[in-house]
C-alpha cells in the first residue's frame, strides 16, 4: 500500500477545485491507493543515469515572428461566457488575493 | 432504406470519392443515404453526439456545385465524415464527451476539421468518446455509451468508440479520431475497422481538446487501409499554430498504401507483447497474419523490449499529470458550465461545485492522481520517474528498429468485452491499451487493420504494426500489403462478415419488448 | 483594517538587520503577445483584440513570440547574466479567474538567464552591485476589478469582472539574491534598485516601463535578523514577506521602510512573523496580510509539453550582446558631460529617478536644463502633494513641448505653471492647453503699446525719470501693464518698449 490517504484526497481535490463528497473521497482514496500501488514500480528502473523525456520528438527554437494576426470579435469572446457585464466576465467574489 | 442508399454507404471513402468525381453519385446523394442510415441505427448505436443535416447537405450540395463546375477536387471531395468530439468546430457543439462542455460553440475549427473541409469532405456531425478521451470503452461518455455494431452489448472501444463504430456501422465512410493511448488503434481492433496513429507531431493538434498534450494525437479511422492513407495525405502537414508540428515534407501515404509490397521487410515482434493476458483467439489471428506476411517475402525477428513492462505505468503518470493542468481552464468563468452552490459562496467555490457536477467519476479520478503525481514531495518519484521511463522505451524502439522496418504486435489483448463488464474495475479498463500505449510514449506512429475474428467468441481481431518517427509510409505499406492478402483469403473486407445491424437492432428490440 | 504598530525606524534598525530580496516583473513592449498574435496594447476596450488562446479556449495551442525571446535575452546580457544554453517553459498550476488557463507558462529550472549583477549609485554616490539570480520569461495575466462593498477592494466585494487583456503580455521576471548590508539605507537601496531597473529596460527600448501602467512592477521581500554580540553565532535568515505589486518607485522605498518597522515592533514583542504575500496600500502607506504562503501554494510545476525549449546560438548572442546600449554608469558620465551639469545638478536628477524622463525629454526637443528644472522642480512638487511618481503625472513629450513653448517665448514660467497643471488635469497637450485657456503670451507690440500709454497716462513722470537715468522707474509702469494683460505678457519686452518710448 501506498498509504494514501482520505486527508490527502481532500487535499488534492482542494488543490485541483473539485468540491468531492465525503463519499467520493472514501472511494477515491481506495482507488488511487491500488493505482498509485501499481504504478509506483517506476521508481525502480528510473535510476539517475536516465535522463528525463517531455517531448516525444525532440524539437528546439520553434517561435513565431511578431506580427499582430486575425483577433476575436467582443461577441466572439463573449460568445460562451456564463455570465459578463457585456464587455467583462462576471465572477462571484473572490475573497482571496490577487496573484 | 433503397439499394442504392444500401451500396453507396458500403463503398470505401476511395471508391465514392471517385464515383462523386465521375458525377455517377452526387455529393448530396451520398450524404443523405448516410443520413438516412444515422436515423436508421444510431438509435441504438450511439455513434454520434450531434448530427447536422443542414450543415451536411449543404455542404455537399456545393461540392456538387464545384464539380458540376468542373472544378479540380480532391480524392476525397464529397465524401461524408464523422468528427469526434474533441476537435472543435464552429457550426457544430464541441463537449469532448463531458457535461461541463455541453453546448459549447468554438469561435475557431481545428485545424483537421479545416483541412478537411477544404479538401471537400462532408462533416456529418460529432462522434462519442469516453469523456475529455478518458476510458477504451466509451462509456465514460457523459452522454451514455457508444454500442459496438458487431455486437450492440458490446463496448466499441474507447477513447473514440463513436467514430469507429460510425464507420463500422456505415454511419460514415471515414471518420477523424485522436490516440491518447491507443484511442484510435484499440477500437479500430474490437469494431473490425482500421486506425493510424501517425507520428507525433504528424498532424497538428490545434482545436483538438487536450488531454494529454505531450502524448496526443489526431488520425484517421476508416474501412480501408487506402481511405486512411488519403485522409492522411489531407490533415498531415505542418500547422505554425502547433509548436510541436513537425515540418517534415512527408511522402504520399496513398501511394504507400497502392504500392504496398513486404518482400524483403523485416518485421520484428516483441517478447512484452503476447502471451500473459492475451485471448488465444487474439494471438491465433495474430500469428497466422505474420505467416501470410512471411509466405509472401517478409522475415520475422525475435525482439525484446525490456522497459515496456514499465509503459502503462508510465503512461498512468503522465497522462494523469498533464490533464490535471489541461482540464484546469474548465472552471466556468470564460465558457463552459456554471453551478453556483447553495447560497453563493466564492468564486472558488463556484469552480469546485462546478468541476464536482461537470466531471465524471472517472475524470475526477485521474485529475486527483494527476494532482497527486506533480504535487511538491511527489513530482521525483512519480512524473519524473515516468518520464525516464519514457526515454527507455525510446532506448527500447530505437534498439528494435536498428534490426528490423516494422514492429508487429496484437493491437490489444481482447476482443470487445461487455459494456458495464470492466467499467468499475480502472486498473482492469488500463491494461486494454498495453499495446498501444508504448507508440504514444515514444512519439511513433501505429496502424491497426483487422485480422480475423476471435475463434471464442467471432468477435473483430487487430494486428498493429509500429514504425520509427517519420516513417508512417511503412505502415500503409505494410498495412496496404496485409490487407490484400487477408481480402483475398476472405474474399472480402472482414466487416462483410459482420451480422446485419438493422437484424440485431430489431432483435435487441424485441428482447427489450419480452 | 486594524492599524499595525510600527516601531522608530532607526530603533528597528539597532535591534536587526534587514535583509531584502526583489523580484520585478517588467512587461516587454513586443507588438504580440508572449504566446499569440494578439496585440499587445494598454487600453484597449475590455476583452477586445484577444484570440482564442488569450481566453484559454478548449483545443488553443501557445507559439513563442520570437520578439519577446530577444528581447529577454538582451535584458539578460544587460544585467550581466549568463544566457542558458537551453531554456525550457514550464506550467505554474493555480486556479485564478484572472489566469484563462489555470496555469501561467513560466520558466522554472531553466530560465533564460542567470547569475547577473546590477550596479545601483546612492544619493551620497556610493556604487552597490545588487546581485540578480535569474530572469525568466512568463506571461502575465487579466485585470479583475472588484464591484460592491468598499471603495473596489477586494475583500468584502460583490462579485469580480474579468478583462483578459493584459493576458499573456510578455513579461521578464528579475529575480535578485538575498540583499544584505543595507542596513539604514534599505529603502533608498530599493527604490534606487528598481529605478536602474526601469533605466536598463527604457535604455534597451523592450518595454514602456510606466510604473502607474503596471508596466513595471515590484515584488518585495524584507525579513529581519536580531542583532548578536560579536563572536555569536550569526542566526539564520527571519521570515519574510513579499509585499506585492508595488507600482511606483516612492512605494518601493516606503513599503519596506513600512516592512522594517511593522516587523520590527512585532519581533521585539516576542511575536513572530507570518510567511505571506502583503498587499502595499498606496493611499494610507501601509500593508496588508494576504494569503499566507503555506503547503497549499503547491504549484505542480512541470514541463510544458506544449513548447519546445530555446537553445539561443552562440551568433544570435554574440549580435545581441553587441547591440547592448552602454553600460549605465558610462551612460551616466555622458550625460553628465553631454547635459554639462554640475555633480550636484546630475545626482539631483539620478536621486529623484528621474534620468529616464529627463533624457527623454532632452530627446524630445528640450534644453537640458529646462528638462532638469521641469522635472526635479515644479513636477516634483506636484508628484509630492499627489503622493505620486513624478513619471506619472507627465510625459516627457508633453514637458519637452512646454519647455519648447517657454523657449519659444510664447509661456512665461508663471503661464508654463498653469498650463502644467492643465496637461496633469488631463486637459490635452500644452499646446491644446495654450489654446483652449487662451494662455499664450501677448505678442502682438501694439496691445503691449496701447497698455502702455494708458499706464503712462496715469504715471506722467515715469518718462521723466527714465531720461534722467533712474531706468527703475520703469518698474511701475512695467508692473500696471503686466496686471493689465493678466499676467499674459513677457515682461522683458513690455520694458523694452517703455525704454524705447523714453528714448524717443
Ligand atoms: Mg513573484
Ligand atoms: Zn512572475
Amino acid at each position: 500500500m501506498s498509504g494514501i490517504s482520505a486527508e490527502q484526497v481532500a487535499h488534492l481535490a482542494q488543490l485541483a477545485r473539485i468540491d468531492l463528497s465525503p463519499e467520493e473521497i472514501l472511494s477515491l482514496t481506495t482507488e488511487l491507493d491500488q493505482i498509485v500501488d501499481s504504478v509506483a514500480k517506476v521508481t525502480a528502473v528510473a535510476t539517475p543515469d536516465v535522463p528525463a523525456t517531455s517531448h516525444p520528438i525532440p524539437l528546439q527554437n520553434v517561435f513565431r515572428p511578431d506580427v499582430v494576426g486575425e483577433t476575436l470579435t467582443l461577441e466572439q469572446a463573449l460568445q460562451n461566457a456564463p455570465a459578463h457585464d457585456g464587455s467583462r466576465f462576471k465572477v462571484s467574489a473572490i475573497l482571496g488575493e490577487e496573484q | 432504406m433503397s439499394d442504392n442508399t444500401r451500396d453507396i454507404i458500403r463503398l470505401s471513402a476511395a471508391d465514392l470519392g471517385a464515383r462523386i468525381a465521375s458525377g455517377a453519385v452526387t455529393s448530396v446523394q451520398a450524404t443523405q443515404a448516410h443520413l438516412d442510415r444515422i436515423d436508421a441505427v444510431d438509435g441504438a448505436v450511439h455513434a454520434y453526439l450531434h448530427v447536422a443535416p443542414e450543415l451536411a447537405l449543404a455542404a455537399a450540395a456545393r461540392v456538387d456545385a464545384q464539380i458540376a463546375a468542373g472544378e479540380k477536387l480532391g480524392p476525397l471531395a464529397g465524401v461524408p465524415i464523422a468528427v469526434k468530439d474533441v476537435l472543435v468546430t464552429t457550426d457544430m457543439p464541441s463537449t469532448s464527451g463531458s457535461k461541463i462542455l455541453e453546448g459549447y460553440l468554438s469561435p475557431f475549427d481545428a485545424t483537421v476539421v479545416k483541412k478537411v473541409r477544404e479538401a471537400g469532405l462532408i462533416p456529418l456531425g460529432k462522434t462519442n468518446m469516453d469523456e475529455f478521451a478518458m476510458g477504451s470503452s466509451t462509456e465514460h461518455s457523459a452522454y451514455g455509451p457508444t454500442h459496438n455494431p458487431w455486437a450492440l452489448d458490446r463496448i466499441p472501444g474507447g477513447s473514440g468508440g463513436g467514430s469507429a463504430a460510425a464507420v463500422a456501422g456505415y454511419e460514415a465512410s471515414i471518420a477523424l479520431g485522436s490516440d491518447t493511448g491507443g484511442s484510435i488503434r484499440q477500437p479500430a481492433h474490437v469494431t473490425g475497422t482500421v486506425g493510424v496513429k501517425p507520428t507525433y507531431g504528424a498532424v497538428s493538434r490545434y482545436g483538438a481538446i487536450a488531454l494529454a498534450s505531450s502524448l496526443d494525437q489526431i488520425g484517421p479511422v476508416s474501412r480501408t487501409v487506402l481511405d486512411s492513407a488519403l485522409l492522411q495525405d489531407i490533415i498531415g502537414g505542418h500547422d505554425p499554430r502547433d509548436s510541436t508540428s513537425l515540418r517534415t515534407e512527408w511522402p504520399s501515404m496513398a501511394d504507400a498504401a497502392r504500392n504496398a509490397n513486404v518482400q524483403g521487410l523485416k518485421i520484428g515482434v516483441i517478447k512484452q507483447l503476447q502471451g500473459d493476458g492475451f485471448q488465444a483467439g487474439v494471438l491465433n489471428r495474430f500469428t497466422e497474419a505474420l505467416e501470410l506476411l512471411v509466405a509472401n517475402g517478409a522475415e520475422i525477428v525475435e525482439l525484446d523490449a525490456p522497459s515496456f513492462e514499465h509503459a502503462i505505468a508510465a503512461y498512468y503518470l503522465i497522462l494523469p499529470a498533464e490533464a490535471s493542468s489541461n482540464l484546469a481552464k474548465f472552471d466556468s468563468v470564460r465558457f463552459g458550465l456554471r453551478v453556483n452552490p447553495q447560497g453563493g459562496g466564492t468564486v472558488e467555490d463556484v469552480m469546485s461545485a462546478t468541476r464536482d457536477a461537470g466531471f465524471g467519476p472517472e475524470v475526477k479520478r485521474r485529475i486527483i492522481l494527476g494532482t497527486y503525481a506533480l504535487s511538491a514531495g511527489y513530482y521525483d518519484a512519480y512524473y519524473g520517474s515516468a518520464q525516464k521511463v519514457r526515454t527507455l522505451v525510446q532506448r527500447d524502439f530505437a534498439a528494435a528498429f536498428s534490426q528490423v522496418d516494422v514492429i508487429a504486435s496484437p493491437t490489444a489483448p481482447t476482443t470487445a468485452f461487455k459494456l458495464g463488464e470492466k467499467l468499475n474495475d480502472p486498473l482492469a479498463m488500463y491494461l486494454n491499451d498495453i499495446a498501444t500505449i508504448p507508440a504514444n510514449l515514444a512519439g511513433i506512429p501505429g496502424i491497426t487493420l483487422p485480422a480475423g475474428l476471435a475463434d471464442e467468441d467471432g468477435l473483430p481481431v487487430g494486428i498493429q504494426f509500429l514504425a520509427p518517427a517519420h516513417e508512417d509510409a511503412r505502415l500503409y505499406n505494410v498495412g496496404g500489403a496485409l490487407e490484400q492478402l487477408l481480402v483475398a483469403q476472405w474474399g472480402g473486407h472482414l466487416l462483410e462478415q459482420a451480422p446485419d445491424l438493422l437484424e440485431l437492432i430489431a432483435a435487441a428490440a424485441e428482447e427489450g419488448a419480452r | 483594517m486594524a492599524r499595525a504598530e510600527l516601531m522608530d525606524f532607526d530603533k528597528a534598525l539597532e535591534l536587526f538587520e534587514p535583509v531584502m530580496g526583489f523580484e520585478v516583473h517588467v512587461e516587454l513592449n513586443t507588438k504580440t503577445k508572449m504566446f499569440s498574435e494578439a496585440p499587445n496594447v494598454f487600453g484597449a476596450e475590455p476583452n477586445t483584440g484577444l484570440t482564442p488562446l488569450c481566453l484559454g479556449l478548449p483545443g488553443t495551442l501557445p507559439v513563442v513570440n520570437e520578439q519577446a525571446v530577444r528581447y529577454s535575452i538582451s535584458l539578460g546580457l544587460a544585467l550581466g547574466c549568463s544566457i542558458a544554453e537551453s531554456s525550457s517553459f514550464a506550467r505554474k498550476n493555480y486556479f485564478y479567474p484572472d489566469t484563462p488557463k489555470n496555469y501561467q507558462i513560466s520558466q522554472f529550472d531553466e530560465p533564460i538567464a542567470f547569475e547577473g549583477s546590477v550596479q545601483i549609485e546612492l544619493a551620497d554616490g556610493t556604487l552597490i552591485d545588487i546581485p540578480v539570480e535569474r530572469a525568466h520569461m512568463e506571461e502575465d495575466a487579466g485585470k479583475l476589478t472588484h464591484v460592491g462593498g468598499s471603495s473596489g477592494r477586494i475583500q468584502g466585494a460583490d462579485y469580480s469582472l474579468v478583462d483578459y487583456n493584459r493576458a499573456g503580455v510578455p513579461l521578464v521576471e528579475i529575480v535578485t539574491k538575498p540583499i544584505y548590508g543595507g542596513e539604514h539605507r534599505s529603502p533608498e537601496i530599493a527604490k534606487a534598485y528598481v529605478s536602474a531597473i526601469r533605466d536598463i529596460v527604457v535604455s534597451l527600448g523592450i518595454s514602456d516601463a510606466k510604473m502607474e501602467r503596471g508596466n513595471l512592477r515590484c515584488d518585495a521581500n524584507v525579513s529581519l535578523r536580531p542583532r548578536v554580540a560579536e563572536g555569536v553565532e550569526t542566526p539564520p535568515l527571519g521570515t519574510r514577506t513579499e509585499t506585492k505589486n508595488v507600482n511606483s518607485l516612492r512605494s518601493v522605498e516606503r513599503a519596506v521602510r513600512y516592512e522594517i518597522q511593522r516587523q520590527a515592533a512585532i519581533l521585539a514583542k516576542g511575536g513572530s512573523i507570518t510567511q505571506e504575500t502583503r498587499h502595499w496600500h498606496e493611499d494610507t502607506g501601509e500593508t496588508s496580510a494576504g494569503r499566507p504562503k503555506s503547503d497549499a501554494d503547491d504549484y505542480r510545476y512541470f514541463p510544458e509539453p506544449d513548447l519546445l525549449p530555446v537553445v539561443p546560438s552562440a551568433e544570435l548572442i554574440a549580435e545581441l550582446r553587441a547591440a547592448l546600449p552602454e553600460q549605465p554608469a558610462v551612460r551616466r558620465r555622458r550625460l553628465k558631460a553631454e547635459w554639462g551639469f554640475t555633480d550636484l545638478e546630475f545626482q539631483d536628477i539620478q536621486n529623484s529617478g528621474l534620468l529616464t524622463e529627463v533624457s527623454e525629454t532632452v530627446a524630445a526637443g528640450a534644453t537640458p536644463a529646462a528638462a532638469r528644472k521641469w522635472w526635479t522642480g515644479e513636477i516634483a512638487r506636484l508628484a509630492n502633494a499627489a503622493d505620486a511618481d513624478a513619471a506619472s503625472l507627465i510625459s516627457a513629450a508633453d514637458v519637452a513641448a512646454l519647455a519648447v513653448l517657454v523657449e519659444a517665448g510664447t509661456l512665461t514660467d508663471r503661464l508654463a505653471r498653469q498650463v502644467l497643471e492643465g496637461v496633469i488635469a488631463g486637459e490635452g497637450t500644452p499646446q491644446q492647453v495654450v489654446d483652449a485657456r487662451g494662455l499664450a503670451v501677448v505678442s502682438d507690440d501694439g496691445a503691449l503699446i496701447a497698455a502702455i500709454d494708458e499706464a503712462l497716462a496715469a504715471q506722467p513722470d515715469v518718462l521723466e525719470k527714465i531720461r534722467d537715468g533712474k531706468v527703475q522707474a520703469a518698474g511701475a509702469v512695467i508692473g500696471a501693464v503686466m496686471k493689465a494683460m493678466k499676467g499674459q505678457a513677457d515682461a522683458a519686452r513690455v520694458r523694452e518698449l517703455v525704454l524705447e518710448r523714453a528714448s524717443a
